[in-house]
C-alpha cells in the first residue's frame, strides 16, 4: 500500500447545533488517503455527529465537508464517494445475503454478471463464502456485521465510515475483529473513518485517532503519542489509566524540569517543558510506570531512582485496594498525604502477586522520563 | 417460569375457572344467534313469525341471482376502492407521524383516534352538513368561484355565470368518501405501529447505497412495512365490507350495498330465511379473505 498525503477528506471549522446544544464546535481536521482514523470520544461528544456529516445523513449548520476534492455542502448521502456500516448493521432484512451485498449495486444499474462477480469477490473478501442464500435472521451479530462490511465495500468507496463497528459484539470476537479489520484496510488500502469510544479499539486500530470532547477535538496524534504524549487532562484520563496529581513548576530548562506535586511529592523531568515559571500545572502517570518496592530496600530505590536528584521522584504509601487481573496487579496505594495512586504490577513470575497485600507499607518510584506534565 | 396457568393441559382446573366466563358469554351472545341466523339462511317462511327450516337451499340460490349478486360485487368494489383510497392517504399520513418530532407523534396518534371517540352517527350527519348543497364544502367552492368570476372582471373578460351547487350527496362518491373518512383511521394505525418498528438506519443504508427517496420506498420501506398493509387492507377491507349506516345515509337509490339489502329483507320484506342467507353469503366471502390472508402470512412465516 502506497500511502499518499493528500488528504481526502478535508473538515474545515465544522459546527453542528441541535437547537440550543452544540454537537460539534468548529472542528477542523484533514484525513489522508489510505490511513485508519478514528474519531474517539466518550458517548455524547459528537463523534457520531461528525461521521453523521461525513456520510450527509446530518449538514453542517456552519463549515464546510471537502471529499476528494470536492465541495459536499449539496451533495446527498445517496451521491456521495463514501459508504457507511451502521452500528446497527442495518442489513435489510427481507433480503439475502446475495441481494444484501448486491444492492448498491443493483442501485446502481450493474450489469448482473459483474454484480455477482464482485459480491463473491466481497464475501470472499470477508470470510462469508457459502453464505449467498442465508436470510440475516439465520446469522449472528458477528455475521450480520460482515454482510454490511461486505455491502459497504462491494460499492469501492473511496472512503468507509464505521460507526461503533465493535460494540455490539462480545469480547472474544470484538478482539478478533479488531485484528481483522486493521488487516482488512491494510489489504485493500481504503481510507477508514471509524467512530467509537473504546480507547482499546481506538489505539489497537488507528494509524491516527482524534480524541473528540464536548463536540472539540482534543488532541489529534497517532496512537502511542496520544498514550505517551496527551495532550491535557482530558485525554491522559480518557485513554488508558492514569493518576493525575497537581502542582507548581519550580524548574524548566532546556534539558530538565521539576514540580511540586503536594499530594505525590518533587517530581523531576529528564527533559523541558514550556510553561512558565511558577506555574500551575498537572503532573500525568501511568499505572504501569510506577514501580513498587517494600521499605528497606531502600538502596535498590535509590539506585533505581538514580537518573533523578535525590528526594526526587519517590513516594511512600500503604496498600487500600488490590485487584488481581492474570497478566498484572493492580494496586490502591494510599499516599502519605491521603491522596490514592494506582500502581499497575506485571505478574512476571507465577507468584508475584504474593508480594504485596493489603496495608502493606510499600516504596514508590518511576523514571525521570515517566511523567508527563500537562498545562491543561 | 411456571405459573398455575402456564400449561393449560397439566392445570385443567384454574384454567377452565378462569376460560369458563368468556366461553359462556361467547357461546350466548356470539355462537348462539350466529347458529340461529344460519340455520334460519336454510329455511323458508311459515306464516307471519314462524320460520320452517326445511334445509332449503333456494334462498342460496336465489341470492346468487344477478340481482343480488351485481350489489355483492359492487359492494366489493365499493369497499376495495375505499380500501385503496385510504391506503393511500393513510401511508404518507403513518410516514408523516413516524417521522414527526417524538414530541408530537403522540399528539398526532390523538389526532388520528379522536373521531373514535365521537359516535358514527354524528360523525356521518356532521359530514353530510359539510357537503349538503348549502354546506361548508359548496359556500367554499362558490366563493372560489366567484373569485374567479371577479378575476375575470378585473382583465376586462365576461364575467362568469351564477354558481350552482354541485351534488355532493346521495351518490356513490358520497359513500366513498364517507366510508374513506370512516375507515381512515383503521388504516392509518397498523401502518404507523409496521413503520415505527422500522429500523431507520435500514433507510439510511439504503440511502447510502445510492438509491434516491423513491427507490429506497419501494425496495425498502414497503416490504418491510408489508406485514402492516395486510393488516390495514383487512381491517378496513372487512367492515368497509358491511358498511350500512354510510350508504344509507349519504348513499342514493342506486348506491346501495349488500348490507342495506340485508337489513331490508329483515325488516321491510320481513323474508328472515332471505336475509340470513345473503348474510351469510357476506360472512362466508370474509372468511375467505381471511384464510387467504392467513394462508399467506404462514407462507411467509416459512420463506422466513
Amino acid at each position: 500500500m502506497t500511502e499518499t498525503k493528500q488528504p481526502i477528506i478535508q473538515i474545515r471549522n465544522v459546527s453542528k447545533r441541535f437547537g440550543k446544544v452544540t454537537a460539534v464546535d468548529n472542528v477542523s481536521l484533514d484525513i489522508r488517503a489510505g490511513e485508519f482514523f478514528v474519531l474517539l470520544g466518550p458517548s455524547g461528544c459528537g463523534k457520531t455527529t461528525l461521521l453523521r456529516m461525513i456520510a450527509g445523513f446530518e449538514l453542517p449548520t456552519e463549515g464546510q465537508i471537502v471529499i476528494d476534492g470536492q465541495d459536499m455542502s449539496l451533495v446527498p448521502p445517496n451521491k456521495r464517494p463514501v459508504n457507511m456500516v451502521f452500528q446497527s448493521y442495518a442489513v435489510f432484512p427481507h433480503m439475502n445475503v446475495t441481494d444484501n451485498v448486491g444492492y448498491g449495486l443493483r442501485i446502481s444499474g450493474v450489469s448482473k454478471g459483474e454484480i455477482r462477480d464482485r459480491v463473491s469477490e466481497a464475501l470472499e473478501l470477508v470470510k462469508l463464502g457459502g453464505f449467498e442464500d442465508r436470510m440475516p435472521d439465520q446469522m449472528s451479530g458477528g455475521q450480520r456485521q460482515r454482510v454490511a462490511l461486505a455491502r459497504s465495500l462491494v460499492m469501492r468507496p473511496k472512503v468507509l465510515l464505521l460507526d461503533e463497528p465493535l460494540s455490539a459484539l462480545d469480547a472474544k470476537l470484538r478482539a478478533q475483529m479488531q485484528f481483522e479489520l486493521a488487516d482488512l484496510q491494510n489489504k485493500i488500502g481504503i481510507t477508514f473513518v471509524t467512530v467509537t469510544h473504546d480507547q482499546d479499539e481506538a489505539l489497537s486500530m488507528a494509524s491516527r485517532v482524534a480524541v473528540i470532547n464536548k463536540g472539540e477535538v482534543a488532541q489529534l496524534a497517532p496512537p502511542s503519542d496520544l498514550y505517551e504524549y496527551p495532550a491535557n487532562r482530558f485525554v491522559a484520563d480518557f485513554v488508558g489509566s492514569v493518576n493525575i496529581f497537581e502542582g507548581t513548576l519550580t524548574l524548566d530548562e532546556p534539558d530538565k524540569a521539576a514540580v511540586d506535586c503536594p499530594g505525590l511529592g518533587k517530581v523531576y523531568l529528564n527533559h523541558g517543558v514550556t510553561g512558565p515559571h511558577g506555574a500551575n500545572v498537572w503532573i500525568a502517570l501511568r499505572p504501569e510506570k510506577i514501580y513498587l518496592h517494600v521499605p528497606g530496600e531502600g538502596k535498590a530505590v535509590r539506585a533505581a531512582a538514580q537518573d533523578a536528584p535525590d528526594g526526587h521522584n519517590l513516594a511512600r504509601g500503604t496498600i487500600k485496594g488490590m485487584s488481581y487481573l492474570g497478566d498484572v496487579t493492580l494496586y490502591d496505594i494510599q499516599l502519605e498525604g491521603g491522596q490514592i495512586i494506582r500502581v499497575s504490577r506485571p505478574n512476571l513470575s507465577r507468584h508475584d502477586q504474593e508480594d504485596f497485600t493489603w496495608d502493606d507499607k510499600v516504596s514508590m518510584h518511576w523514571r525521570a522520563d515517566s511523567p508527563v506534565v500537562l498545562l491543561s | 417460569m411456571s405459573g398455575p396457568l402456564q400449561d393449560w393441559k397439566s392445570q385443567k382446573k384454574p384454567f377452565a375457572a378462569v376460560a369458563s366466563a368468556p366461553v359462556f358469554w361467547l357461546t350466548l351472545f356470539f355462537i348462539a344467534p350466529m347458529t340461529i341466523v344460519w340455520l334460519y339462511s336454510f329455511g323458508q317462511n311459515a306464516g307471519q313469525a314462524d320460520i320452517d327450516i326445511s334445509g332449503t337451499l333456494d334462498n342460496y340460490k336465489r341470492a346468487i341471482e344477478w340481482l343480488y349478486l351485481s350489489i355483492f360485487l359492487k359492494s366489493f368494489a365499493v369497499a376495495a376502492l375505499t380500501t385503496l383510497i385510504c391506503l393511500i392517504i393513510g401511508f404518507p399520513v403513518a410516514m408523516a407521524i413516524t417521522f414527526a418530532a417524538p414530541k408530537w407523534r403522540p399528539w398526532l396518534l390523538l389526532g388520528i383516534m379522536l373521531p373514535f371517540w365521537t359516535n358514527l352517527l354524528i360523525r356521518t350527519y356532521a359530514l353530510m352538513a359539510l357537503m349538503g348543497t348549502n354546506g361548508y364544502m359548496n359556500k367554499g367552492l362558490g366563493g372560489l368561484w366567484e373569485g374567479a368570476s371577479w378575476l375575470r372582471t378585473l382583465v376586462g373578460m365576461q364575467p362568469l355565470e351564477a354558481w350552482t351547487p354541485v351534488q355532493l350527496l346521495y351518490n356513490n362518491f358520497a359513500v366513498v368518501l364517507g366510508l374513506v373518512y370512516v375507515h381512515l383511521p383503521f388504516m392509518v394505525l397498523p401502518l404507523y405501529s409496521a413503520l415505527d418498528r422500522l429500523d431507520k438506519s435500514l433507510i439510511e443504508a439504503s440511502l447510502d447505497l445510492g438509491a434516491g427517496h423513491f427507490k429506497t420506498f419501494i425496495q425498502v420501506v414497503v416490504p418491510l412495512a408489508a406485514p402492516g398493509i395486510v393488516a390495514g387492507v383487512m381491517i378496513t377491507l372487512i367492515p368497509a365490507l358491511g358498511a350500512y349506516l354510510t350508504p344509507d345515509l349519504m348513499g342514493g337509490t342506486d348506491s346501495q350495498m349488500i348490507a342495506n339489502v340485508i337489513e331490508r329483507q329483515f325488516k321491510r320484506a320481513n323474508d328472515w330465511p332471505f336475509g340470513a342467507a345473503l348474510s351469510f353469503l357476506l360472512i362466508y366471502a370474509m372468511f375467505i379473505l381471511i384464510a387467504l390472508q392467513s394462508m399467506r402470512s404462514s407462507k411467509v412465516k416459512e420463506a422466513g
